[in-house]
């Protein structure tokens, strides 16, 4: 066979990987191999049964094999149906415990979890754990997840000089059980970068990094904090994820894929955020502005929520199919994103792992089922068809007044899908295997009881709905939605699984934290801007990111927060970082999304030659600079700059996002326009200022990496100039093609320099650095 | 042999490292050992893991999906109901269409007059397999192929229905049965992707296509398909600016190299070290794919064999030439798509269009594969994502008619890489409507395909929000009979 020769090439690199992970990987292992002195059921033994046995022993009542649960205590410690002399579990005693004879057996017939099954055996650890377990009396608890959160105390530690608020003694707690220390706090450059991404999405300019360093004021940090908070900013930057949450996009999906214009609703977002409206009303507002006494224009606009889903306009599609299609929907991303719980998997069939039953399912989404809406309303067409029904309409008075926060760009009439249901409520019914055809019971508008059952005071629609998620007894939603601002600034959840609490979901690394916060976040009105200032004013937040040999040993995920995490930007932040460092950015809050530079041909090769987006027609002028967050998503065809840094398609509801890292990325850096335009703009701006290489290196990299480069670092980059200097020296035709990338037209007149600095600002802004917070 | 023994030792040397994996990770199963951040940065842990698990012997090594988007006619193509010519006209027997739901474009239609054949069949090969005359070039190599009458699917409708074809789902970002073979395999070649996507287009009726169809889902994006397009630049971004040489580009990253690694020096971020591989791999694309994409060293017999469509980029023919050159050089999987097959009007003339532009290369890239050696280990598959009626949709005309969506039966082929040559699988009513002997559904496709290249449809889960997804869901059966 004839594989090509250039495999060869890549044998050793693929051999360097596996040697790299396997060390990682050891390490890992040599810390969790001990039992602990008290086997806990939540912590231990939990996901091992959920994992492993409650597929077929759990709580979905149709798939229960042997009329054997193990999730429930009583259930597992009585006889056995087939063998009434015989029990799961015996407490106390394994070797009488069906359970654990089972999950050692030889025998391949006894064998659990059964071949059948296809699930993998127990490992020697997990079943050392179970006998344990058992030999300790096999106690049940409750999942964590659904006992409301009780503030704890704060742990004790030995050393209090390193703490600055609440978080760091319960992170520090836990760093010392598990033999870590905190690492030092950061050089104050790299912590006013990582500042400025997490809160604005954009870097510090050189003046303001100097003026940081030069201010001596104990509070500067604060006050940085304070400022940024308030910056318009802000809510741009925290609007990213919520975007992601509620699918927003500017096409309807599906195979046309036509114009939506529902970016009035992404601009109300911003502008929630901007204002801080508590996360209650946040909320509230989406869920069921429509239902608010005395509603508001702009309580109804934040109810777009809920139709930013995919809305199909294929002709001849079944039209009771897709509005099912619509609820199903809307419940999954509640599900998600409220309640960090996989209702979804209850739409076929009870639950697998969770206490959430096929009625428990359908129940819920009647709050959602009785929208005034169609399944296909219209095929593709004019403006009628870009907001289906339910729609408000935005007036040019609603601009001056109430909805002053949208911006729009002309006069023409502006519709935005809400939500508004139908004077009788349809009738919900528990769909057999989910199908859109097959109605069994009816049910009503309800919660599963499970996590916190619904108060029949409350009104059964969406503003009870509401109000049933913030009961302080709800023990679900201030958790979650602490857990997600936390994963947005240290990278990863306390509880890594930001959309799954339940069974199958991670167990939170730090759960006194995480309750501590839910609790504290509740009890000072669900406060956004409160909560994040905490987060960021700690000790723990404000770390270095030296990673240390020992901790990537000890702790190889950093589970424990012993040193700052460096993550990669998300796409957006990526795109503005270019945009701000070079002076291109324009900075207008709001509109309708604009289309950048994009690769030819996209959009026109993925269409199916219906509607407006069949091609791509770029902007031109300051739209070409807005920021990431104003890009043009087209479901079907995403901005594929976006996507190769893992944006989100936008097809469903998504709570959290990959940081990979692949060589597409790298061709990204070194060959997108906006790179090559961006290193254009800012070395033609800094050859005004300053003809000196060495000068002009070291604004730049300022700039762009908000720092003094090290000697070392200097030498290199001046070795670069004086390379690429002889390189470019006398090509003219070749530099006239370079610096004519881009709608940037520069004012230097020596284009050798420009074209030379240009170089060398593009390769810093390849650094790994550029593009990462540190 | 040699190289099969190499592999089965790497095999249990990843089995082993897998199980003390599991262990260290406590309750951690094989799908969570996928945690992405576990391996940030360094996904090629995570790929060489999952190239060690072919679960069986793989029949095939690469897949080409030569995806045939909007659903051709089986009747005009391999499944022959003279019975239809016969009843041209009369209404379609309610005993035959049974409980059948229908799309909302004929639903409202007050007769449903079955439709006969525009175009002549005729028996070809060893195997006597019927074939329309819109398919002489097909028809010459039928002994090569495996002919599958009877598909059938669940959606009635393009978006859900590519999407359950791709991915095993009609809703949800499930990732696509490319990415699932990227992720279960791994890459031959780093430096291709694994999953590669090609598009083209037909002058027929066409319904779009989308990135949803190769998107990697909750699997990690380095198994996403990558678009290749026509022209300068194949690949995304892969062109080196204008004005810029080859020896300007290396040294700059060089030079990036040096300084990523004194950040490394500095901060021991393992994310370093994998982003200046990244770079390394990144170079080395750029002069991989140019090279294939280079038709101006095919021979004549190359160019006669595909048709002279193979050298105007962005044509199926040029894409079957494509798909062959990225198969042979370790790409995983290969997926076309070719639209402009959706008849609900116009027919005849219509795909006569269609069948012009894709029966050439399509046997063109058997016999090439065949002629390479390479048919045996690369597994072909041609076909839409449902059929259509045997009733008209639309007024009827005796040489103008048009077929509405049809899920109970379709028919597809495939070839080579372990399936049986020269066979017709399934057998549908007289009417064409109902299948009456071996039915396969879109996830037995699915797990027959898994099969072939080594992978058990049951075995190969990815765990995402507590779940343990496949590609065929809950269900699927391997299609032993047509497995060599």
């Amino acid at each position: 066979m004839r594989i090509s020769k250039l495999k060869t090439i890549i044998v050793g690199f693929a051999f360097l990987a596996i040697a790299a992970g396997y060390f990682s990987c050891q390490t890992a292992t040599s810390h969790q191999e001990s039992l602990p002195d008290q086997v806990s059921y939540n912590y231990d033994i939990r996901p091992i049964l959920s994992d492993k046995c409650f597929n077929c022993h759990g709580p979905d009542a149709n798939k229960r094999e042997a009329g054997l649960r193990l999730d429930i205590g009583a259930e597992a410690f009585k006889a056995l149906q087939e063998h009434p002399t015989k029990h799961a579990i015996v407490p106390g005693k394994p070797e009488a415990s069906e359970l654990y004879l089972r999950i050692t057996s030889k025998d391949t017939g006894l064998q659990m979890p059964s071949i059948k099954s296809r699930l993998p055996r127990l490992t020697q650890h997990e079943t050392d754990l179970i006998k344990k377990w058992i030999e300790q009396g096999a106690k049940y608890e409750p999942h964590w997840a659904f006992v409301a959160p009780v503030k704890p105390e704060l742990p004790k530690i030995d050393d209090k000089s390193w703490v600055i608020n609440e978080l760091d003694y319960f992170v520090l707690a836990k760093m010392q059980s598990k033999g870590l220390s905190p690492n030092p706090i950061a050089d104050k450059e790299r912590l006013l970068k990582r500042l400025y991404i997490d809160l604005i999405g954009l870097l510090p300019n050189p003046k303001e990094t100097e003026q940081f360093l030069g201010n001596a004021d104990p509070k500067a940090y604060e006050k940085t904090i304070d400022q940024l908070l308030a910056r318009p900013q802000f809510g741009e930057k925290m609007a990213i994820g919520w975007l992601d949450i509620a699918r927003y996009a500017d096409s309807h999906g599906y195979q046309d894929d036509n114009y939506r214009s529902q970016w009035p609703w992404r601009d109300w977002v911003i502008h929630a955020f901007n204002k801080n409206l508590p996360y209650d009303s946040f909320i509230t507002w989406q869920l069921a502005g429509d239902l608010l006494p005395h509603a508001t224009k702009e309580q109804l606009l934040a109810t777009g929520f809920n139709r930013n889903h995919k809305i199909t306009e294929e002709g001849g599609v079944i039209d009771e199919e897709y509005r099912v299609q619509y609820v199903d929907d809307r419940t999954a991303t509640l599900g998600r994103s409220l309640l960090a719980m996989t209702v979804e998997c209850a739409k076929c069939h009870d639950h697998k792992y969770d206490p959430i039953s096929q009625k428990d399912y359908y129940q819920l989404s009647a709050f959602f089922n009785s929208v005034k809406e169609k399944g296909l309303e219209s095929t593709v067409g004019g403006p009628d068809t870009w907001a289906k029904h339910p729609r408000m309409q935005i007036t040019q008075e609603d601009l001056k007044t109430t909805l002053s926060f949208v911006h729009a760009l002309d006069t023409n009439k502006l519709e935005v899908s809400v939500m508004g249901d139908l004077d009788t409520m349809r009738k919900t019914y528990v769909l057999t295997r989910g199908a859109y055809d097959a109605k069994a019971e009816e049910v009503t508008a309800s919660t599963p009881i499970s996590i916190l059952s619904f108060n029949a005071q409350l009104p059964a629609n969406r503003l009870g709905l509401a109000k049933w998620l913030f009961d302080p007894k709800n023990p679900l939603t201030a958790r979650v939605y602490v857990n997600r601002i936390w994963q947005e600034f240290f990278g990863r959840g306390l509880v890594k699984t930001v959309a799954d609490f339940g069974m199958q979901g991670e167990l939170p690394t730090n759960p006194a934290l995480l309750d501590w916060l839910a609790v504290d976040f509740r009890e000072h009105g669900w406060n956004i801007k409160r909560l994040v200032k905490q987060m960021l004013m700690s000790a723990t937040y404000q770390q270095a990111s030296n990673m240390s040999k020992e901790k990537l040993e000890k702790d190889p995920l950093n589970l424990y927060l012993s040193y700052a995490p460096r993550l990669r930007y998300p796409a957006e932040i990526i795109r503005d970082m270019l945009l701000g460092s070079s002076g291109l950015l324009n900075t207008s809050i709001g509109g309708p999304s604009v289309k950048p530079y994009q690769p030819p041909g996209l959009w026109e090769m993925a269409t199916s030659g219906r509607g407006i987006l069949k091609k791509y027609v770029q902007d031109t002028g300051a739209a070409l600079y807005r920021r990431g967050i104003y890009t043009f998503i087209k479901r079907t065809v995403p901005p594929p700059s976006m996507m190769l840094f893992d944006g989100s398609n936008r097809d469903e509801c998504q709570v959290s996002r990959y940081r990979t890292n692949t060589p597409l990325q790298a061709l990204i850096m070194l060959n997108d326009p906006t790179v090559i335009e961006a290193s254009k703009a800012l070395s033609d701006q800094l050859l005004m200022q300053q003809k000196n290489p060495k000068a002009l290196i070291e604004t730049a990299f300022q700039t762009i990496l908000c720092r003094k480069p090290s000697e070392q670092e200097m030498t290199a980059l001046l070795s670069y100039w004086d390379q690429a200097k002889k390189e470019w020296n006398g090509k003219s035709k070749e530099w006239d093609k370079t610096l004519a990338i881009g709608a940037y037209q520069p004012k230097t007149k020596n284009k050798l320099d420009l074209v030379v600095s240009m170089q060398t600002i593009q390769l810093m802004y390849n650094m790994q650095e550029a593009i990462t917070k540190t | 042999m040699e190289k099969e023994l190499l592999e089965r030792g790497l095999n249990l040397n990843r089995r082993k490292f897998i199980s003390k994996l599991s262990l260290g990770l406590g309750s951690a199963a094989l799908g969570s050992l996928l945690i992405p951040d576990l391996f940030s940065g360094s996904n090629n842990l995570e790929e060489n893991i999952m190239r060690g698990l072919p679960h069986f012997a793989p029949k095939a090594k690469r897949v080409i999906y030569l995806f045939q988007n909007g659903a051709p006619s089986q009747l005009e193509t391999f499944d022959y109901k003279p019975l239809l010519c016969q009843m041209m006209g009369e209404n379609l027997p309610e005993s035959i269409r049974g409980t059948q739901r229908l799309t909302g474009m004929s639903a409202y239609q007050t007769s449903f007059p079955l439709v006969g054949s525009y175009y002549k069949f005729n028996q070809h090969g060893k195997s006597g397999a019927w074939v329309s005359e819109l398919f002489p070039h097909m028809a010459g190599i039928v002994d090569d192929l495996c002919i599958i009458k009877t598909m059938h699917t669940e959606a009635i409708n393009h978006d859900p229905a590519l999407t359950f074809f791709q991915s095993g789902a009609q809703q949800g970002n499930r990732p696509s049965m490319g990415s699932w073979v990227s992720y279960g395999l791994g890459t031959e070649n780093n430096n291709l992707p694994a999953f590669c996507v090609l598009l083209s287009r037909g002058k027929g009726n066409g319904q779009g296509v989308y990135s949803k169809l190769w998107t990697n889902g909750f699997l990690d994006s380095v198994h996403q398909g990558v678009q290749f397009s026509s022209g300068e630049n194949p690949i995304l971004y892969l062109q080196d600016p204008d004005g810029m040489d080859r020896v300007t580009r290396r040294n700059m990253l060089d030079k990036i190299a040096a300084l990523n690694q004194m950040e490394m020096d500095a901060y021991g971020d393992p994310e370093i070290a994998a982003k200046i591989q990244q770079y390394e791999m990144a170079y080395r694309m750029q002069t991989a794919v140019p090279e294939i994409m280079d038709t101006s060293k095919e021979s004549e017999s190359i160019v006669k064999l595909y048709g002279a469509d193979c050298l105007v980029p962005g044509t199926y023919a040029a894409n079957c030439l494509l798909a062959r050159k990225l198969s042979e050089n370790g790409v995983r999987y290969i997926q076309l798509y070719h639209q402009g097959w959706d008849q609900h009007g116009n027919l005849p003339n219509e795909m006569r269009g269609q069948a012009m532009d894709v029966d050439q290369p399509s046997a063109a890239l058997i016999k090439d594969l065949k002629q390479r050696g390479l048919l045996d280990e690369t597994l072909v598959i041609w076909g839409g994502e449902f059929g259509r009626t045997n009733y008209c949709q639309g007024k009827m005309q005796q040489d103008n008619y048009g077929r509405d969506h049809h899920p109970r039966c379709f028919s597809i082929w495939m070839a080579g890489g372990g399936i049986k040559p020269g066979v017709v699988h399934g057998e549908t009513d007289e009417f064409g409507y109902n299948i009456i002997k071996d039915p396969v559904h879109v996830h037995d496709f699915q797990a027959t395909v898994l099969n072939l290249l080594g992978l058990d449809h049951e075995k190969l889960v990815y765990k995402f929000q507590g779940r343990r997804y496949r590609l065929t869901d809950l269900y699927g059966n391997v299609v032993n009979q047509i497995i060599a």
